[in-house]
């Protein structure tokens, strides 16, 4: 009891093969474009990598790359199979390679199903990346004299600008960390050392923030120093003013900007997967349809072809039993006549007799 | 004695005209560049209006665009009659036609050649333009709160972080400016008052400048206040801090970052001027090589094509006659009576000399 049997006359058979050798091209572009897109994705993660505090991440471009130069191969042998399949002699060529290049791809589009889903699930490592990242990267903002850190007063500063964020979750986390360094400061000013002194670490805290924390759509020029001190300034409320710094913390700000790329990546990957099933289901009928030909006999005559020769149940337990069988033969079998088993029984025949019957 | 003559087989002018169809297309495709670089520079002056005084900065993007659009239109014209001009029969649709549009198209080409010209050109008003228009949006940078002027202080902030630049010619312009508004002075306060009595306007001037104008490189906090009091920060001399503050003035950001634009505009432009009088000057000698054919009559023979058909001395000289005669149709010859349809009331009587009639009578 085939399942969703269809026949196919000649004609049907020939504009099948000609329809899949053009949609397996298409595929072959498909296959670029997720290229292309594990190439975008690994240029943004690598352009904020100082924010994130290791490459764990990078599996899912990589990912990506990989699944997309294997589309363009299968795909490319695809196309070159169908091609060939309007004739029934060079099909011959390809006959025994179809039903295993047919599994292979089929359990191909899983790696491209498996991708997407993949896209989907890093949203929680890169929160927790971010977070760790962030926090070091404010923690070092003050060290620009440390070689492989001089940098990053300048990389945090260029993201509260361009992501319109302040601090790791809000500027208030500005609030907890040194970041002005020691070489600017005047040890010997009392104010400096009441400061220094007030926590345990002899860290050099208040309530300012770096100047990219500056919000420029406030219609008063900043105020980043003494933000909370609402006497230290005129007309100014720090609970009200809301326009004054950026509200928002740069991990939300960053992991928005990230969750958005990738779900239009998975989108896209999720359409070329849903594509990559289509065409491979287009060669399984164009297979079985060529091998029912075959069969026949006649190369002009109509033929069936299927998904599954018999059921799915039937199928699957063909299938596992050659897989038993896969595994059997490796194990000793007391009927086989090759092993040498050395026999208990021996024909004793006295010699005496032997030399009589001569 | 022809300029440059070129003799043409049949299967040669069949060749030029096909070869004409495909660079007359492939000029309607640069029209469309010409117009679609029009509009970018169109874009990008008006995104920066707010910060440029009004001048008359707007022609050389209208021009570009107008000059794209007539050559999509005229190489599309072109692209239809070189296509004709490989059939004789055809061609004699378009045989009058053709030295009109090949005389247009020459002196469009010049337009063409200016639009680039003005774009090397553009650069002396466009700094006029910014001069004026930043020290204006500088002066209203502190009024958010005057409607028509509240975008102001975001655009200059932004235009300044995003150019890496301070001030117009340099941050010491904010020195002279009020960039804090009244609203947020406490003029309560002695030191605030000071200020504003020490200068003829009463304006609170200090040396200081907006956040924007930190430079993101530095490796110590910025600081914005007090910038020329070297004792007011730790461990800083102004005379020789040179990354605290962006160093460039905007005005000259903004010039370079626009002359960059036209520079590679005007080239393109150029090159797309050089194209079009090689596409012309193919089409001129497809036009004479045909007309020739047909003065010899035979379709499959051999024809001459030229650029000019005497030397360019003789034909300029024809050329004015022939304006100047133009002219002269339009005027009253009043030296010479020889025009017979102007009403000149002559002397002579009408008839043969006086008959007496008494003759004419007895002959009846």
């Amino acid at each position: 009891m085939a399942v969703l049997k269809v026949t196919f006359t000649k004609a049907e058979r020939d504009k099948l093969a000609h329809v899949l050798w053009v949609l397996n091209w298409i595929s072959v572009v498909s296959g670029v474009i997720l290229f292309g897109l594990g190439v975008f994705l690994k240029v943004e993660i690598q352009k904020r990598q100082e924010l994130m505090s290791n490459h764990e991440i990078d599996y899912v471009p990589h990912m990506l790359l990989t699944t997309g130069i294997v589309a363009c191969c299968i795909n490319f042998l695809g196309g070159k199979i169908c091609y060939d399949c309007v004739d029934t002699t060079k099909f011959l060529r390809w006959k025994l390679v179809m039903l295993p290049y047919i599994v292979c791809t089929f359990f191909f589009t899983f790696c491209i199903l498996v991708g997407a889903l993949m896209c989907y699930t890093m949203h929680n490592k890169l929160d927790e990346l971010l977070y760790i990242g962030l926090r070091n990267a404010m923690r070092y903002y003050k060290d620009t004299d440390t070689p492989g850190r001089c940098y990053l007063k300048g990389t945090v500063d260029m993201l509260q600008i361009h992501f319109q964020c302040c601090g790791n979750a809000g500027y208030r986390d500005w609030f907890h960390i040194q970041w002005i360094s020691n070489r600017y400061l005047n040890m010997s000013s009392s104010e400096v050392m009441d400061r220094v002194r007030s926590n345990v670490d002899g860290k050099y805290l208040m309530d300012g923030v770096p100047f990219s924390c500056c919000n420029t759509y406030s219609p008063r020029p900043c105020i980043q120093h003494q933000v909370t001190n609402n006497s230290a300034h005129f007309n100014y409320d720090h609970q009200t003013d809301q326009r004054n710094l950026w509200k928002g913390g740069c991990r939300q700000a960053l992991l928005d900007h990230y969750t958005s790329i990738m779900q239009s990546i998975s989108l896209i990957v999720f359409l070329i997967w849903l594509f990559e099933l289509l065409v491979l289901t287009g060669v399984r009928y164009l297979q079985t349809a060529m091998e029912n030909l075959l069969r026949q006999g006649d190369p002009d005559s109509e033929s069936d072809g299927w998904i599954l020769e018999n059921s799915l149940a039937e199928t699957a337990r063909y299938n596992f039993n050659i897989i038993k069988n896969l595994g059997k033969c490796y194990q000793v079998d007391d009927d086989d006549p090759n092993i040498n088993i050395p026999t208990i029984a021996q024909q004793e025949v006295p010699p005496r007799q032997i030399l009589l019957e001569k | 004695m022809a300029v440059l003559r070129v003799k043409f087989t049949k299967t040669k002018r069949d060749k030029l005209a096909q070869v004409l169809w495909i660079l007359n297309w492939v000029s309607v495709v640069t029209g469309l560049v010409l117009f679609s670089l029009g509009l970018f520079l169109k874009v990008e002056i008006n995104k920066r209006w707010e910060l440029m005084a009004e001048r008359d900065i707007h022609y050389i993007p209208n021009m570009l665009i107008s000059v794209g659009l007539i050559a999509c239109a005229i190489n599309f014209l072109g692209g239809k009659i070189c296509y004709d001009c490989v059939d004789t029969t055809k061609f004699l649709r378009w045989k009058l036609l053709l030295l009109p549009y090949i005389v247009c198209t020459f002196f469009f080409t010049f337009c063409i050649l200016v639009g680039a010209l003005m774009c090397y050109s553009m650069r002396g008003e466009l700094e006029g333009a910014l001069t004026e228009g930043l020290r204006e949006a500088m002066r209203l940078y502190k009024d958010t709160d005057t409607p028509g002027r509240c975008f102001l202080k975001r655009t200059l902030d932004t235009l300044q972080m995003e150019f890496q630049c301070c001030g117009n010619a340099g941050f010491r312009d904010w020195f002279q400016i009020q960039w804090i508004s009244n609203r947020y002075l406490d003029v309560a306060k002695k030191e605030v008052v000071d200020r504003l009595r020490s200068n003829v306007e009463g304006r609170y001037l200090l040396d200081g400048v907006p956040f924007s104008c930190c430079n993101t490189f530095s490796p110590r906090p910025c600081i914005q206040h007090q910038i020329t009091n070297n004792s007011a920060h730790f461990n800083y001399e102004y005379q020789t801090e040179e990354l605290n503050l962006w160093m460039k003035g905007c005005r000259q950001a903004l010039l370079e970052y626009y002359t960059y634009i036209m520079q590679s505009i005007g080239l393109t432009v150029l090159i797309i001027w050089l194209f079009e009088l090689s596409v012309l000057t193919g089409v001129r000698y497809l036009q004479t090589s045909l007309e020739n054919l047909m003065r010899l009559g035979d379709p499959e023979s051999e024809s001459e094509g030229w650029l000019l058909e005497n030397s360019f001395v003789e034909t300029a000289r024809s050329n004015f006659n022939i304006i100047k005669s133009l002219g002269k149709c339009n005027q009253i010859d009043t030296v010479q009576n020889g025009d017979p349809n102007i009403d000149v009331p002559s002397t002579a009587h009408y008839g043969p000399a006086n008959v007496p009639t008494k003759h004419i009578s007895q002959a009846c």
